[in-house]
């Protein structure tokens, strides 16, 4: 068995105070591994996208231990925890969260405008993320004025452009029909998953389970099983 | 432009709506807060005009007086003291009052005469007509071409008149660095002819103007001057003392205060309003940069620049209004008195600074308290 791109151990994290309190992950533990597809998959409220945040270093668990590559990341502070998300995390956001005001291109530039590159250096860089995405004839248009899906592919194409091991996809086909967010995902499967890269993705949609690796199931905070692929 | 700050910059910009409601609060804010403090250190200026245009170096006055035109007189002695005083090079008295002028066409004009020294004419006008010769003639005046000059008829080198039934003839045409608060024109002539010319009380020397030997010798002359019953002032201590009770005991700058103020909260309600709005608007992004990687010092750096970037182009607009307002009011009123001072940009700046800081402060917070998990909540 390699080693874990992913390792969290009994993560527990709690919301709310008093009567309100309510505990979303419930000593949770999971893997995951290079040239994974993994999904986590479960109804509403069940906590996939807590988990998801506390795995991606977004959200501080109130306790259990979550390595990445082997290094416990919530014992960073926030400026190294920031560095990390940057350098070893990739983001796909269920609303995109695309700039309206910039360009596809720039939209795409930021994860490395935000690693210095110089503003011209990292558009034009951005735009052979574009090519990947099938998407550079639209680099010098505004995000509102491309479809969903194009709008979906300007995200992955963003959220691969820092060159992350790890890419995490919330929801990625919840904004779009049927048959795109199955081209979608599968373009992900082809083009962005690699033998050094492990992509997340939480997920309700049944019809795109054919294109992962191991699919787990969680339910009130706990992963209950697995669905697809080896045990969790 | 660092990456950061262009990703600011066009943030800021490509939202056009929001930059210019930005733009249009702070240049109103700078262009009220500029024409006002610029109109008053207009009429500043032109209440201190006979203190710039003599130039002496030292004011000896009554110490009762509070601008240059309450003048109170002062006996003769005073003179043949401050002569004799240790470093004086020389002292001269200057006669300055009121007259009512008889023009050729009957009608009278209020006028300001100053007297100068007829032997060394200190303090004499730099001519643009005629000869300073010719101040010593008979009936001469010279009269200053300033804004107030029409209101003698454009008189002309031979053009006469009356002065408390004295005939009075134009002898020369001059200019001045600053022409009066009241809006009446100035003749110059020599000191004499004025105590012959114009009713006087018993003391006729308004001022007497000192040179010292030497800048070191300002304060003895000063202790001097105050030993003797009087206060002597420098050219700069004079002005500010016109200006001081044109500030405190005039109301002027009580308006003054209030209206600064009012221009500043209009500028800071409309700009801080809707600089709120904008990073409001834009929390989401704030936050997903956050989640991407975007340190804390980071946004606080956009923001920063964001405030920094409007306020000063705001600023700058301002000052270009008020520019342009200034210069087309003197093409229609010459006299129209405003100036711009380094004293006036500055406060504008200072004022810019503290809305752009407000503004941003509360910017920061927000984006501060922002997490990036809610942006995965949605």
């Amino acid at each position: 068995m390699p080693d874990p791109a992913i390792n969290a151990t009994n993560v527990v994290k709690w919301f709310g105070e008093g009567e309100a309190r309510t505990q979303a992950l419930r000593g949770v533990s999971v893997d995951a591994y290079f040239g994974e597809m993994l999904y986590i998959v479960g109804p509403s409220g069940s906590g996939k996208t807590t988990l998801l945040s506390v795995l991606s270093g977004i959200l501080r668990p109130d306790s259990g231990t979550v390595s990445v590559e082997g290094s416990n990341i919530w014992t960073l502070g926030s400026d190294k925890l920031a560095d990390f998300r940057l350098h070893k995390i990739g983001f796909v956001f269920q609303d995109f969260h695309l700039f309206p005001r910039l360009t596809t291109a720039e939209n795409v530039a930021i994860p490395l405008i935000l690693k210095r590159r110089a503003w011209s250096e990292a558009v034009a860089e951005a735009t052979k993320y574009l090519e990947i995405v099938g998407l550079k004839n639209r680099a010098e248009l505004p995000p509102v004025k491309l479809s969903g899906g194009e709008q979906q592919r300007v995200a992955i194409a963003r959220a691969i452009a820092g060159q992350p091991d790890i890419l995490i996809m919330d929801e990625p086909t919840a904004s779009l029909d049927g048959d795109t967010g199955q081209a979608i995902v599968g373009f992900v499967k082809h083009n962005v998953l690699n033998e050094k890269r492990c992509i997340l993705i939480v997920t309700h949609d049944d019809r795109i389970s054919e294109f992962a690796t191991r699919i787990l199931k969680m339910e009130d905070g706990v992963l209950t099983g697995t669905v697809k692929g080896g045990p969790a | 432009m660092r990456g950061i700050h262009k990703l600011a910059y066009k943030l800021l910009v490509n939202d056009k709506a929001k930059f210019t409601a930005l733009l249009v609060g702070i240049t109103f804010a700078v262009f009220l807060i500029i024409q006002m403090t610029a109109m008053f250190a207009g009429m500043m200026k032109r209440a201190s005009a006979t203190v710039i245009n003599l130039g002496a170096s030292i004011w000896i006055m009554d110490p009762a007086v509070q601008t240059v035109a309450q003048t109170i007189g002062l006996p003769d002695y005073v003179l043949d003291a401050v002569r004799s005083m240790q470093g004086v090079s020389y002292a001269v008295p200057v006669y300055s009052g009121g007259a009512l002028v008889k023009l050729a066409n009957g009608t009278y004009q209020s006028v300001t005469v100053i007297g100068l020294d007829d032997t060394s004419l200190f303090g004499r006008p730099q001519l643009i007509q005629g000869k300073i010769e010719d101040i010593y003639g008979e009936n001469a005046f010279i009269v200053v071409k300033d804004p107030e000059f029409p209101k003698l008829g454009n008189p002309h080198v031979g053009t006469e008149f009356q002065v408390n039934d004295h005939r009075g003839v134009i002898v020369g045409i001059a200019q001045v660095a600053s022409s009066g608060l009241f809006g009446v024109p100035t003749l110059y002539t020599t000191y004499k002819r004025a105590l012959q010319y114009l009713p006087n009380p018993r003391f006729t020397t308004a001022y007497v103007l000192v040179e010292p030997k030497s800048a070191g010798d300002v304060i003895r002359i000063k202790q001097q001057v105050e030993a003797l019953g009087y206060l002597a002032l420098t050219k700069d201590e004079f002005i500010d003392r016109i200006s001081h009770f044109y500030i405190y005991q005039t109301g002027m700058g009580t308006n003054l205060l209030i209206m600064t103020v009012m221009s500043f909260i209009v500028g800071l309600s409309i700009s801080g309003q809707t600089f709120y709005t904008f990073v409001l608007e834009n929390l989401d992004k704030f936050g997903a940069l956050k989640a991407i990687g975007a340190k804390g010092r980071e946004l606080i750096l956009m923001i920063l620049f964001q405030a920094s970037f409007t306020a000063l182009t705001g600023y700058g607009l301002g000052i270009g209004l008020c520019v342009l307002l200034i210069t087309l009011a003197r093409l229609r009123l010459p006299d129209y008195a405003a100036l711009i001072t380094y004293w006036n940009l500055g406060l504008a700046f200072v004022m810019v600074v503290i809305i752009a800081a407000i503004s941003s402060y509360f910017g920061v917070r927000r984006v501060l308290r922002i997490e990036a998990f809610d942006i995965f909540r949605g």
